[in-house]
């Protein structure tokens, strides 16, 4: 499209419209960030506070084994999110987007209401369902074992035996990468079902008939005509799912304790208790920097 | 193999308690162009989309080449469907799009390149095969759909108003066009439209329905010169109505008094019988327009108004206190075109065949 030459005038009255949202962003983001840039080029003062001697050594530093373990386990952590976001999501906005129009708007609704609770309490739930006490290890010591040995009175079989010895005690649910991930998936599963269903909502279903009319069976008229045409929305639900799940550091904290962290915990942990700021914007640079090229793959994907 | 490309008997769709088709049978001959003549709402899409498998039969049974299709998926029968708003795949190029059929019924890979070629040469659209739908005209989408579908060579073509959003002359020419093809390619066309004169330019065999039913199948020529009842009269082209009541038959005529005080003679249909309440109807265009009687049969009236439509003038006549009836006068010859002023006294005569007693 041409590029119209505008107006003085027209300028002006654009720099005016923008000028609220620009201030915001100037102030409230693109000098704090800055702000971060400079100081991970810092050392580390001796009682905390940043020291202006220029160095590299806080990346240098990110390639410590221990720290590229982290990083590791986290982008896997997000990966598996986003996966199990998009097969649980993406299925459930369909869902939703093919029921009547009165229902769909009930659905979503339905979708929304628990995430009025507030985010922390909602992984603290997570915490009580998942700890060595918790809901369901109290069903599995109790319970279930109390009942097995029950039965072993009853009936003594040998099959019996494993099974109360594995019932008497807990399962290994908190603290794992699984119980993040469960947290991950629960917390932001509606950022995936929202860009989906808007997607398939779009979605012209003559051209499915279309396609069966074609010869097309149910599988092949999905992937070649549904999953194509939905793809603006898988792709804008993945990014919203795995750039907060990169940057977790409520969920693991809670749900991962002292075994399983996040680069979000490092970063949290590099500021508020070890007091190396410089390392921590650092490494805080270094996940944007995965994040934008992570992102920036990803569309150029969807896109083609 | 059957004769008919198509049948269906006592075919019913009901959607909860809304009656869509009601019981209807269809008998569609091998290579005949077939119409679904109807108003919106009357069930002639939704007998398309029962043909095509999209919908499921409440009742009846559907035939397709002689063979019963019960609940076969749309994708196992031997048809294909020019829908509507066309449903052109938008990320695909029209080649993607004319192809897609065949690959699904895994043609090899260089027979699929030359029948997508033939098949958009067909449609006189050669050249376009690496644009994506959304950059080509209205016209040139529906011929887009049209190869589709052909390309598969089907039994039988399914047309869902193809040509409902192209403007009117390049629906005039498609219409000639599509017509033409199917000669062409020999292939069974079963034509959904809710426009009369598509409907009578096109096809073989007409079926005119309303609200579920079937009235009246069968030629052009024939739904129009001798429509089964008020509804076809009045669906197809433009009729005059006129209520009386049979006063006395003679001679194959019966003669119908109009408002106590108006006699027409008209022929006499089965089952029609002194006293009965009757609707006689008469085409505009069959009625001539006379300053003097040309025999006994005129019937005077006044001219209560004159529109000039260019090809013809229409003149709204008042033969009694309720009855006006529309004549419509060819404008042969130049500055003729208004023979008669409001008011003028004149005398209306048709041929006595142009006149049908309706009884329903």
């Amino acid at each position: 499209m041409a590029v119209q030459p505008r107006s003085r005038r027209e300028t002006v009255r654009l720099l005016f419209l923008i000028s609220p949202s620009l201030f915001w962003l100037i102030v409230f983001f693109l000098i704090p960030l800055l702000l971060v840039l400079a100081i991970s080029f810092g050392q580390r003062g001796t009682y905390g506070g940043v020291r202006w001697d220029l160095t590299l050594e806080n990346y240098t530093r990110f390639f410590d084994p221990l720290y590229l373990r982290i990083f590791g386990r986290t982008v896997v952590i997000a990966l598996t999110t986003t996966v199990i976001c998009l097969l649980v999501g993406y299925p459930l906005a369909y869902f939703i987007a093919t029921r009547p129009p009165h229902w769909r708007n009930a659905l979503l609704l339905l979708l929304m209401i628990p995430f009025w609770t507030n985010f922390l309490i909602r992984t603290y739930a997570w915490l009580l369902i998942l700890r060595d006490q918790g809901v369901i290890n109290t069903f599995w010591t109790d319970a279930l074992h109390n009942f097995l040995a029950y039965v072993a009175t009853v009936a003594p079989l040998p099959l019996w035996s494993p099974l109360l010895k594995a019932t008497s005690v807990p399962l290994n649910l908190f603290g794992t990468d699984g119980a993040i991930i469960v947290g991950l998936v629960y917390g932001w599963l509606p950022d995936m079902v929202l860009p989906c269903y808007a997607a398939i909502e779009r979605l012209d279903f003559s051209l499915v008939e279309a396609a069966q009319d074609l010869y097309a069976n149910r599988v092949r008229s999905f992937l070649r005509v549904v999953l194509p045409l939905t793809m603006p929305g898988i792709v804008a639900g993945s990014v919203l799912v795995f750039i907060p799940s990169l940057g977790a550091y409520v969920t693991p904290d809670l749900l991962g304790g002292a075994k399983s962290i996040m680069m979000g915990n490092v970063i949290y942990s590099q500021f508020m208790s070890a007091r190396d700021y410089p390392f921590g914007s650092a490494v805080s640079f270094v996940l944007m920097a995965v994040m934008l090229i992570g992102t920036l793959v990803y569309f150029r994907m969807g896109v083609e | 193999m059957s004769e008919y490309a198509v049948e269906l008997k006592e075919v019913s769709k009901h959607f909860g308690l809304v009656v869509a088709v009601d019981g209807i049978s269809l008998f569609i001959r091998d290579g005949e162009f077939f119409s679904l003549l109807g108003p919106s709402g009357c069930g002639k899409t939704t007998t398309l989309r029962l043909i095509a498998g999209f919908e499921l039969l409440t009742a009846g049974e559907v035939y397709i080449g002689g063979r019963l299709q019960g609940e076969t998926p749309p994708y196992r029968r031997p048809v294909n469907t020019v829908f509507q708003n066309y449903a052109l795949f938008p990320h695909m190029s029209v080649f993607g799009n004319v192809a897609f059929g065949l690959e699904m019924q895994k043609v090899r890979k260089e027979e699929i390149r030359q029948r997508v070629l033939e098949a958009l040469e067909m449609v006189r659209l050669p050249g376009i095969e690496n644009r994506k739908p959304g950059q080509l005209s209205g016209g040139q989408q529906q011929r887009v759909a049209l190869a589709r579908a052909l390309v598969n060579r089907p039994k039988v073509l399914l047309l869902d108003e193809p040509l409902g959003a192209l403007d009117l002359k390049l629906r005039k020419a498609m219409q000639l066009e599509l017509k033409a093809l199917q000669h062409r390619v020999g292939i069974t066309f079963i034509y959904v439209t809710h426009d009369q004169e598509e409907a009578l330019t096109m096809s073989d065999r007409i079926a005119v329905m309303n609200r579920g039913c079937v009235l009246q199948v069968g030629t052009p020529e024939e739904i129009y010169e001798r429509p089964a009842d008020r509804f076809v009269a009045d669906f197809i082209g433009e009729t005059n109505f006129l209520e009386g009541e049979v006063k006395g038959r003679r001679a194959g005529e019966a003669a119908v008094v109009v408002d106590g005080v108006l006699t027409l003679h008209v022929p006499i249909e089965r089952g029609v019988g002194m006293g009965d309440e009757v609707t006689v109807a008469i085409r505009p265009e069959k009625i001539s327009i006379h300053a003097e009687p040309p025999d006994l049969r005129a019937v005077p009236g006044i001219v209560r108004e004159v529109v000039y439509t260019g090809t013809d003038t229409r003149y709204l006549v008042r033969l009694t206190e309720n009855t006006i009836v529309t004549v419509r006068q060819q404008n042969v010859g130049i500055g003729d075109a208004v023979q008669f002023p409001v008011d003028a006294q004149v005398h209306l005569h048709w041929q006595p065949e142009s006149a049908r007693i309706l009884t329903a």
